[in-house]
């Protein structure tokens, strides 16, 4: 459920960050309350993926400053401490990135078990119903390379969630499906936010964040050029940056 | 990630004219091996025949010379075999102790080869490459001149035999070989992969083990199969410095024997031993190789 009055859970301040020469993030700053929903939107390039990766420590910044939870992730140094953000954080890919010396269930199990450091007869039903959960118990003992996209990317998920987030970050993971596998993976997605999960997503499918979103922020070369609730960034855009590429693609 | 099958479809497939006879030869391989449902060595009967035939020509050279009262070329080989394959477990043995240190050895410095610290990147890249490029015999004697001829532990004083020294010179190319075979391998992951385990917070440590080794196995494989193939042939070098090793005991049977025209026929009988155990080593890594070359 919608939970905008809440405290936020992640907050983003001014947030640069630079590969080489090319500024990718030029001071972006955005918040999500917990429980909450944002919906990252814009042009290829515009820095959203660099983004979810630097929430999560994946990236370091080179200034301004990320909290998430407790964590200052900005000031996070040793691998220890990132670990330990990492198991409030997680991250699904565009290109799913499953283990493929591993089954669905394996894939699933092994971060609880060696980072979590839980018992396996404990995770392995843990496992068993996350997999469950996105709707494919069938498939527990199938390798990567045996599932189709739209399924290795519902495993994604569950392999994350075993970790027991408190947020979980989208990057474009419907970027490489085909039209009719999104869906699933989409109502995955949508039923854990219902459940209550802080989400934050890096999407193209324009209907979807219109329906889950909490909060709609357009990313355009690095800066956050608009932000607000869907129905008003969707139907009412101020920028005339925003009305363009929206009438680009809707 | 998803597996590219062997598909029949493939060499029309591929615009490239020179992976064109690879690919059908690797497809033929595969069908083979499909049908069969167990993967074959495919020993080529040319390349044995041509070495038998090279050892009876020794062996008939021999014989045309064979002087009254001498036995035959076979009787003496025969009489010598006990003693020379004495001498081919001694090299086989070698080998072995050689490629198991070298490859404990070399794993760890295939490690180093990929650290984030600096210094230790550095040196096991400079350490790697300098094995790597040292002519092996030189490392040979190096070893056997520098090693201490014995070790005092605890009062005790242990002998270093030669051909202690020698495996462990032997064991240093090896050493230098694996660590570039397993850092290629390592770095052949895709790195989203090592971003997909750090997001999942594992470490370093957890993931280069649990995470990208063992996708590395089957890249390795081929290759370190070759490297123990080329090993095995060169433990003949530690003739040279005086292990008792297969070449050494030919050269002191030829010497009792004090016949010229054995030369040949007991230098082919050598040859042969060794084909008999390299090849099919070497034919296996072919096969592996096409294998998982087809497995992208």
């Amino acid at each position: 459920m919608p939970a905008t009055n809440a405290e936020p859970i992640v907050v983003v301040r001014d947030v640069h960050k630079s590969f080489g020469p090319v500024e990718v993030l030029k001071g972006v700053s955005l918040e999500v309350a917990k429980g909450g929903v944002a919906c990252i939107i814009g042009p290829s390039g515009s820095g959203k993926s660099t983004l979810l990766r630097c929430i999560n420590g994946l990236v370091p910044i080179d200034q301004g400053s990320i909290r998430v939870g407790e964590f200052d992730v900005h000031k996070l140094k040793t691998d220890a401490e990132k670990i330990a953000l990492r198991k409030e954080v997680s991250i699904v890919f565009q290109q799913y990135n499953l283990f493929p010396h591993k089954t669905a269930l394996e894939n699933v199990m092994m971060a609880p078990i060696h980072v979590l450091k839980e018992g396996k007869d404990e995770v392995r039903l843990r496992a068993a119903a996350l997999l469950k959960r996105v709707g494919l118990s069938a498939k527990a003992d199938a390798y990567p390379g045996e599932l189709s996209g739209g399924q290795q990317q519902r495993v994604a998920i569950a392999r994350s969630l075993a970790m027991r987030p408190e947020v979980m970050l989208f990057d474009e993971v419907t970027g490489a499906l085909d039209p009719e596998t999104v869906k699933e993976v989409l109502n995955t997605i949508k039923a854990l936010a219902q459940d209550g999960m802080t989400c934050i997503l890096v999407t193209h499918e324009m209907r979807f964040a219109r329906e889950i979103a909490d909060q709609v922020y357009f990313t355009d070369g690095g800066v956050i050029v608009e932000s607000g609730p869907p129905a008003q960034l969707f139907d009412h855009p101020t920028k005339e940056r925003t009305r363009a590429f929206l009438s680009e693609i809707l | 990630m998803s597996r590219l099958r062997c598909t029949d479809a493939l060499p029309q497939r591929t615009d490239l004219p020179v992976l064109l006879p690879a690919a059908a030869r690797l497809l033929r391989t595969a069908a083979v091996e499909r049908t069969a449902g167990v993967f074959m060595l495919r020993l080529r009967a040319k390349h044995g025949v041509a070495l038998v035939a090279l050892f009876l020509i020794g062996c008939a050279i021999a014989e045309a010379q064979v002087q009254a009262g001498h036995p035959s070329i076979l009787a003496t080989l025969w009489k010598w075999t006990p003693l020379l394959l004495r001498g081919f477990l001694f090299n086989l043995l070698i080998s072995a102790i050689a490629m198991a240190l070298g490859t404990l050895v070399g794993l760890f410095l295939g490690f180093a080869q990929i650290s984030l610290v600096t210094p230790v990147k550095k040196g096991a890249w400079l350490t790697t490459h300098f094995f790597r490029n040292a002519p092996w015999l030189v490392l040979l004697f190096y070893c056997l001149f520098l090693l201490p001829f014995q070790v005092t532990v605890l009062g005790l004083t242990f002998p270093i035999p030669d051909w202690i020294k020698a495996t462990f010179g032997l064991s240093l190319p090896v050493m230098a070989n694996v660590s570039e075979i397993v850092r290629g391998a390592l770095q052949s992951i895709p790195t989203t992969q090592w971003e997909s385990a750090a997001s999942l917070a594992f470490t370093r440590r957890q993931t280069l083990w649990m995470i990208i080794l063992p996708q590395c196995i089957k890249r390795m494989l081929p290759p370190w199969m070759n490297l123990y193939a080329i090993l095995t042939m060169a433990t003949v070098l530690t003739s040279i410095v005086g292990v008792n090793e297969m070449m050494s005991l030919t050269r002191q049977a030829l010497s009792a024997e004090n016949r010229p025209g054995l030369l040949l026929a007991f230098y082919s009988y050598v040859l042969f031993w060794f084909f008999l155990y390299c090849y099919p080593i070497a034919r296996w890594t072919v096969r592996l190789e096409a294998k998982y070359a087809v497995n992208i």
